[in-house]
This record gives C-alpha cells, structure tokens and sequence, in this order.
C-alpha cells in the first residue's frame, strides 16, 4: 500500500490544478444556466495569478494568527486532498489517516480561519466565524454517521480500502444504505463548501456572508492562497463523495495508461458532480440562518436511515 | 530494575517534608517569599520521584505493595501500586511537576497578604492525599485519603475566603462530596460483605459474588459515588461553582487530575472489582457519558467567564472518558476483549490528555487573570501582543481540546471513533444502535468545543483590547511561561509520540480484560497508529505534522517566487466609512454564541429583556438596558426541588421535638420495647 514518490506529486499536482478548473466550471454553468455568459472555464486560474502578483494590505490590528492562517489554510487542505483517493483507488498517503483525519485536518484549517476573522477587529470577521462555526458543528453528526455507514461497508476508515471495497461490488451504490448516505454527505458538502442555499460565495452584504466575511480583509497573495484552499476544499469533499460511492474508472494502481483513462473519468464525474450543486444553487433561494439546522436535521435523519438500512437490507 | 519502593517513599517524603515545611512558615510573621518558591521546588522534587516509580512499575510490568499493620482493626496501612494506580500516578506527577513550577512565581501573587506557607501546606496535603488515594488497597485507608483530599481542596478553594464566591463554590463542593463520599461508603460496605475483607486485592471480583440486585445496587452506587468527584451530569453543579473560584494553580490541578480520582474509581470498580457486568451498566455509563459530554460543552458555550468555561469542558471530557468506558463495558459483556482492551485504551489515554491540555488552559486563564484581573472574556482582547508567550501556549491547549491533528486531543478521539465504529460493526444485537449514536454526538461534542475555543482564544487574546485592564497587561513572570510551556511540550509529545505511549497501556489492559494490544495498534515501525489491524484504519500524527509542515513550506515557497515583490502595506481594517475602529465595534463572545443559543433555546430557554429610556423621542434613547440569560435546567428543575423537598420535611419532623419531657421519655420506652421485640429472637 506504499506508493512512491510520483504517485504523491502527481495526486498533488491534480489537487491543486484540478480546483479552480471545478470553480470555473460551475461558475460558468450557473452563468449559462441563469442566461448569462460566464466568466469562462479557465477564468479562476487567472484570478489566482493576478491575486499571487497583487500587493496587499495587513490590517494593523492584525497579528501572526493573520499571516499564518493561509498558509495553515492551505497545507491542512492538500494534506487532506493527498489522503482521499482521486484516480487511483490507493490514495498515496491513504495510511497517514483516513476518513477521520481527512474531516479534522479540514476542521484545523477551519479553526485558524475562523481565529483570523476574529483577528482582524471588525464586526465581519466575528460575524463569519460565528456562523461559520455554528454550520460546522451542526453539520457534524450527519457527517459522521454518514461516514460510518461507508466505512461500515468496507469495515475500515482507510479510504483507499473503501474505494477498492466498492470496486469489489458491482451495483451496490444502489443499495438504500448508500444512495441515502449520498444524499446526507451532499447537503452536508453543500454546508461545508458554502455554496447556496446556506451561503452564498459571490456576495458582500453582512446578512449574507459567512465564508466571505472571514476573509474579508484578506488581499493579495494572502487572498489567493485562501481561494485556492478554499476551492481544494471543494475539490476534496467531491472526490470523497465521488470515489467512495461511485469508484467507476478508478485504476488499481499507478500505471500510465490507466492512469490517463481514469483522470479523464475521474474530471467527468467531478464535473457531474459540480453540475448537480450547480443545478440546487441556481433551484434554491439561500436560506436564512435559522433554517439551516433545519435543512442539517434532514441530512442527519437521512444518514441515520442510512445506518439503519445496513442492518435492514 | 528501579528501586519502586524507595522512589515512591522518598516521593512521599518530599510532598511530607513540603507540607510541613508550610506549616513551619506559617508560624512566622511575614514568611519571605523565597521559602515558598523553595518548597515549590520540593513538591517538583517529590512529583518526579513519583513519576520515577511509577515509570519503573510500567515498564517493568510489575507491581509493588505494602502492608502495615495499625492497632485500629480493619484499617492497615497498605500501599500498592500496580499498573493502573501507576498510571494515574503519571498523570498526577505530570501535573503536580507542571504547577510546582508554576506556582513558584504564582503563589505570592495569589496568597496576597496571606501566608504563602499555609498556601504550600495544604497544596502538598492536596498532592500527599492524591497519592494516596491512588495507592491506597485498604477501603478504610482509602475513605481516609479521600476525605483528606475534599478538605485540602476545600480549604484551598476557599481561600481567598473574603470573595462570597468562593465560600459559596467551597460550600456547594464540599457538601456533593460528602453526598457522594455517603454513596461510596455502601457500595463499598456492600462489596466488602460479598469478599468478606476490606482488602482491594480481596475485592477483586467481588461484584459477581452478591446477589443480582445487591450486585447492580452497590455498581449504581459507586457509579454515582465516583460520578460526583468526577462531575457526570447531573451530579456536576458543584465543578462550575467550586473550579473557578479557587486559586488558578489550584483549579487546574483540580480539573487535571482530582476530578480524575472519580475516574480512577470508577475503572477499578468496573474492571477490577467487577469481572462481569450485564448489558444495561454499559449502556448506563455511555449514555451518562454522551448527556455529560453534550451538555457540558453546550453550557460551556454560553459562558463568557474564561474559567467557568473550561470548568464546564472539564465535564465535557469526563463525559467523552465515559464513553470510552461504558464501550469497553459493553464490549466485555458481549464477549470481545480486545475491543474492550481498545474502548479501555481510549478511555484512559483521554484522561491523561485532558489532564494535560486542562491543566495547561487553567494555567494559561491564571497568567491572564494575572495580567489583566479579570476573568470576563467580555474585557479582554489584543493579550496576543502583550503576552505572545501566554497566547502561544494556550492555543495549542486550544487546538489539543478541540481535539484538532496532530495534538493528543486528536488521537484519544480517535481511538474512541473507532471504538464506538468497530462496536456497530461486531455486535449484533439492537443495543448496537447506542454506538453510532454516541459517535455522531462525540463529533457534535468536538465541534462545539472547536467553535468555543475559537471563541474563548479569539475574544480573549486576538484584535484590540476591550478595557483598561487589558490594555496594561502584561507577560508573567518566567516560572508561570515554563510551567505552561512544559505542558505544552507534553501536549505535542504525547501527541506526535503515541505509538511509544501505547505500551504503557499493556498492563493495564492485561489485568483488566485479559488482552494486551498495544503491539496491534502501532504499526509501520511505530510510526502508525491503528485500531487493530491496518485493515481497519491507521493514522500518523507524526505523518500528518510532517505532511503540514512541508506543505506550509511550499506554500511559502511560492509566495517567496511570485509574491515577494509585490507590496505590503499595513492599514486599518474596513470601518465602513466611520472614523476608525475601536474596541466597541469587535464582536464580544455573547454575539459569538448567539447562534447556538438560539439553536439550542429548547435547552437554554434563554430570557432577554431590553429597557430603553429617553427623553424626547423613543426612536431616540439616551440609554439602553440589556439583560440575558439562560436558564440554569438541572438547579431549576431538580436541585431546588429536592432542597425544597428535604427542608419540607425537616420541617414536618421538627413536631417530633415537642419540647416536653414527657414526650422524649415516651420515645425512649417505645424504642426499648421495639428493640426487645426484635433484638431478643432467638
């Protein structure tokens, strides 16, 4: 279960260039799907390089917690994205940590942002971390009795071994235990990433933002790093939902061939997958703050119907 | 291999020789303060002597008594340390070593105009009775121990007597002790009956020797008893009283390890006393286990007392080692002993942790009240920059509570998820239902205690100050920063250094369960942490720091390419076009935790009342009143009852106290016919 040394470069390399090329997608698609024309696939890539090259502002209340958090920010998401399979049913580092690991190393990132938005000293930093804590924890049960439910099947909370216990059986992402787990781990993908209908990614007003409010004071390089871990975010909650219930075209090791037929599978399934969220944004009305435990309850009466049904069906 | 006896003696000798050194002191008029540090440096002596031996029995994997005999019968003096009381002597002497350090700056601040060495005799009286309550095999010399444990803490809770806090807080905490000392004393009695001797080593399986209902009665009660001590809900209402008013050096040892005597109790009656115990003992300490840690978190949310809130923590994790032990309970009763020896494993390796990382918060809360003399979060703010050193130490306390990667608070979790994961997995009966359960509240549990953290840190050390006080604060003094920075280097330790933690568990496990596995649950050279086999899930905190680290370096590396030559400039943050910010426009920790007091307001039933007065126009006050609270559920609803309920009927048996003479010679001669009807049977 030991992969070389490519194998976590190459996993690396499709984290990091794989995440904006999903944002860019589903920005476009919500564009084209509300008439508008978009910015265009490739549009995240060249806002990152203009944000990298920018200059930037530290606010002067701000302390070290400000310019460690992207950095933090960053290093938890790719250390996250290299433990969850994405073309390969064996996720490089898959013995490092598996499911656990992925969800808490998401949740330190999560801490150090939510401390910078408090570092700043204005009321929209308190105010995104406030809430972004609160969904956090609301959406954690769902999230953990989903994941026991996949870890179940496998009998291991190893993802490469839950990948490679899906690829085993033919036809089980149909089971009720699995299809109800999906659907629990997608509303809980949508709170987590903060895309509507819990927050909305493109607005400024204070009624709205919660991711946006604690990296409002955020520019230049800073900036650049916190959108692109929060795209990898993104990237590595679908690749968990994608390779654990529907493992279709994930090679069995690390060979070239294979390889490339499976990154071509594996971008086509990503791409569905963003195209369903897409679809529920743009179906949606963002909900008010209030109404989200309401919406994180149904998640987590679903993953619990999920756990049932292993031992029903 | 070590001299055990003569390093527990002599550690014994130094904690005697540092009490009666205080109480030397406190003899002479104005004490120079230089003696108490030099008793601090005797209690550090004696803890690492302890820790010493009980290194020695843990690796050694032997166990070492001692038996005197007294002229009181039933009462003999004896001492034995065996794996499980070695461990909690760890713990202890990490802690005790931590504070002594600490309190050798800290004590002349807290005593003010009192005397330091009356402070030092009851602390080491304290550590004295700790030790003792760890090693005592004798019921009697336990009781003994135990009760001179409560007295020494009450006395150093209440010291700072003139505050009504505290008497309060000592009050209320001695009398649930007492209550729980009471129940302790029965369960005991009835065991001893069973085993016919006040010997530990008598007890030893003597649950299983009563009959059903006197076994399951005498296992409620120590159950309870412990539970007191350790602050299971809903016999808690004491800890958030009595933690926060004592001395900070105090509260930290009390949330570290005193609390932990509960939890030493109870795995010596769980897995020492009783070899067996039925379904419904497991399922009853886990979902003691699961109440105590949801709603001790959720309290702690609403706190914005620095103190208060980790006292409620304190109740949260106690309620996490619950789970871990009602798993291993569970897992006993249904026949698999190296899950149990795993639930145990994560139950006593969570003790440890907290003991840890609380003691390091309670330190890091005493260096700020300290610093600015307060404890409201509500005043504080900016400290990161007035006592980097202080903010640096509490937030890895932070991050290990939270139970973040890679610290300790992250692996015990660990060990608990897959615990609660492999018992739904192996177990076939509908009682299996308790363990997902338990796991999605255990990670409800750790997320609200991540949100609580960012709030406590961020409200108390990041942006501007709220207040004067904290404005003038300022770092502490040097031997405060090292007791805290060795507890952090423990935190970070223990957790990056786990897989060589684990065989410390060994015999432990082996003695209670029969199973050792510790070798099972490293692998990759001691470099992974598994749960049983690498089949079933691994994890690397070594790893996972190491995998941070060099990412966070490549990530500098790029801004180091790319962005170094663009500019950097400081300015104030978004003021939305108003004449800067101050203090007043930071979020306080009331508005952080709204949210989830609204969430939660079933349990909360939070009351709020606004009052706006002015003068010419009501759209324009002059001044605005706002009040609100939560209500406090268990006072409310059951302890008011039941005190209402006992001075109810006190009252109505006070008419029993005539006052006529007559009356009491007629209770006499009634009693002395009952007892020569039913004392002369045959």
């Amino acid at each position: 279960m030991t992969a070389p040394a490519i194998a976590v470069i190459a996993q690396a390399a499709v984290v990091l260039l794989l995440s904006p090329l999903i944002t860019g997608f589903s920005r476009t698609l919500k564009a084209r799907l509300q008439t508008r024309r978009g910015p265009g696939i490739f549009q995240h890539y060249r806002d990152l390089y203009k944000l990298a090259r920018k200059g930037m502002v530290i606010p002067e209340t701000a302390s070290w917690i400000f310019t460690a958090t992207p950095y933090v920010l960053f290093s938890t998401t790719l250390a996250a994205g290299l433990l969850v399979p994405a073309i390969s049913a064996e996720a490089p580092l898959s013995l490092f940590g598996g499911v656990l690991a992925v969800v808490y190393l998401l949740a330190l990132g999560r801490f150090f942002l939510a401390l910078a938005g408090l570092d700043t000293g204005s009321s929209f930093g308190g105010l995104g971390s406030s809430r972004e804590m609160t969904i956090s924890a609301i959406a954690e049960p769902a999230l953990m009795l989903a994941v026991f439910t996949v870890a179940l099947g496998a009998g291991s909370t190893n993802l490469s071994l839950v990948a490679q216990a899906a690829l085993g059986q033919s036809w089980q992402f149909l089971a009720p235990s699995q299809m109800l787990a999906f659907a629990a781990l997608f509303i809980v993908l949508i709170a987590e990433t903060g895309r509507l209908p819990v927050d909305n990614p493109a607005t400024h007003l204070e009624l709205t933002m919660i991711h946006e409010a604690m990296v409002l004071e955020y520019s230049g390089s800073y900036l650049a790093l916190i959108e692109w871990s929060a795209a990898m975010k993104q990237l590595v909650l679908m690749m968990l939902l994608v390779n654990a219930f529907f493992p279709f075209g994930l090679s069995a090791g690390w060979w070239a061939a294979a390889t490339l037929v499976s990154l071509v599978l594996f971008c086509g399934k990503l791409l569905l997958l963003a195209a369903a969220v897409v679809l529920v944004e743009t179906t949606n009305a963002k909900l008010r703050l209030f109404r989200v435990p309401e919406l994180l309850a149904v998640a987590f009466v679903l993953s619990a119907l999920a756990l049932i049904s292993t031992f029903l069906f | 291999m070590w001299p055990i006896p003569e390093l527990y003696g002599a550690g014994v000798l130094a904690y005697t020789l540092a009490a009666l050194g205080g109480l030397a002191l406190h003899t002479r008029d104005r004490a120079k303060l230089w003696m108490s540090s030099l008793l601090c440096v005797l209690s550090l002596l004696g803890a690492l002597l302890e820790a010493a031996a009980s290194l020695g029995v843990l690796s050694a994997r032997t166990e070492f008594t001692v038996s005197l005999p007294s002229g009181v019968p039933y009462l003999s003096y004896s001492l034995r340390l065996d794996p499980l009381s070695a461990f909690f002597i760890l713990a202890l002497s990490m802690l005790a070593a931590a504070v002594s350090v600490y309190s050798i700056a800290y004590i002349p601040h807290a005593t003010g105009r009192k005397s330091p060495g009356l402070f030092c005799f009851f602390l080491n009286l304290l550590l004295l009775a700790l030790t003792v309550v760890f090693t005592a095999s004798n019921i009697l010399l336990f009781f003994i121990a135990w009760e001179l444990m409560t007295v020494a803490a009450y006395f150093l809770v209440v010291f700072r007597h003139e505050s009504a806090e505290s008497r309060k807080g000592g009050l209320l905490y001695i009398l649930m002790s007492r209550g729980g000392t009471g129940m302790l004393l029965i369960g005991f009695l009835l065991l001893a009956s069973a085993a016919g001797s006040l010997e530990f080593q008598a007890l030893h399986g003597a649950g299983e020797h009563l009959s059903p209902l006197l076994s399951a009665l005498a296992f409620v009660l120590l159950f309870l008893g412990f539970g007191v001590k350790a602050g299971i809900i809903p016999l808690h209402i004491w800890l958030p009283a009595a933690h926060p008013a004592a001395p900070s050096n105090i509260s930290a040892l009390m949330s570290g390890i005193v609390i932990k005597t509960g939890i030493y109790g109870m795995a010596r009656v769980f897995f020492d006393f009783y070899g067996v115990t039925p379904v419904w003992a497991g399922i009853l300490v886990l979902v003691i286990g699961v109440v105590s840690a949801v709603l001790g978190v959720l309290y702690a949310l609403m706190e914005h007392d620095l103190k208060r809130l980790l006292a409620y923590h304190s109740i949260e994790n106690i309620g996490i080692i619950l789970i871990g032990f009602g798993s291993a309970l569970l897992f006993r009763s249904f026949g698999h002993p190296k899950l149990a020896a795993l639930a145990l494993i994560a139950g006593l390796f969570h003790t440890l942790n907290h003991g840890v990382f609380k003691c390091l918060l309670f330190l890091g809360a005493g260096s700020v009240l300290h610093a600015t003399d307060t404890r409201n979060m509500e005043e504080m703010g900016g400290l990161i920059r007035r006592m980097p050193a202080t903010a640096l130490y509490f937030l890895i306390g932070a991050i290990a509570i939270s139970g973040l990667p890679p610290l300790n608070g992250f692996v015990s979790e660990w060990f608990t998820y897959q615990a609660l994961l492999a018992g739904f997995g192996t177990t076939a009966e509908l009682t299996r239902l308790a363990f997902p359960i338990a796991g999605a509240l255990l990670a409800l549990t750790a997320a609200l205690a991540a949100a609580c953290f960012v709030k406590a840190f961020g409200i108390a050390f990041l942006a501007l100050p709220r207040s004067e006080k904290a404005e003038q604060a300022r770092e502490v003094p040097v031997s405060m920063r090292s007791g805290m920075a060795l507890l952090a280097l423990a935190c970070v330790s223990l957790g990056l250094g786990a897989t060589w933690v684990l065989p410390v568990f060994d015999p432990i496990t082996d003695a209670a369960l029969g199973s050792a596995i510790s070798r099972d649950l490293a692998a990759g050279n001691g470099l992974l942490l598994t749960a049983g086999s690498l089949r079933s899930g691994s994890v690397s905190t070594l790893g996972i720091a190491l995998l941070l680290v060099v990412l966070g370096a490549a990530a500098l590396l790029l801004w180091l390419v790319w962005g170094r030559k663009s500019a950097r400039v400081t300015g104030p943050a978004w003021d939305c076009g108003l004449p800067g910010l101050t203090a007043e426009n930071e979020y306080t920790a009331t508005a952080f935790s709204k949210p989830l007091r609204m969430i939660f307001a079933a349990l909360f039933r939070p009351r709020r009342e606004i009052q706006a007065q002015f003068e010419i126009s009501p759209y324009y006050p002059t001044a605005i009143h706002f009040e609100s609270e939560i209500e406090p559920a268990f006072e409310k609803h059951f302890y008011d009852p039941l005190r209402e309920g006992i001075l109810a009927i006190a009252s109505r048996m006070r008419r029993l106290q005539a006052g006529s003479i007559h009356a009491y010679l007629a209770y006499i001669f009634i009693t002395l016919i009952l007892l020569l009807l039913f004392g002369v049977r045959a």
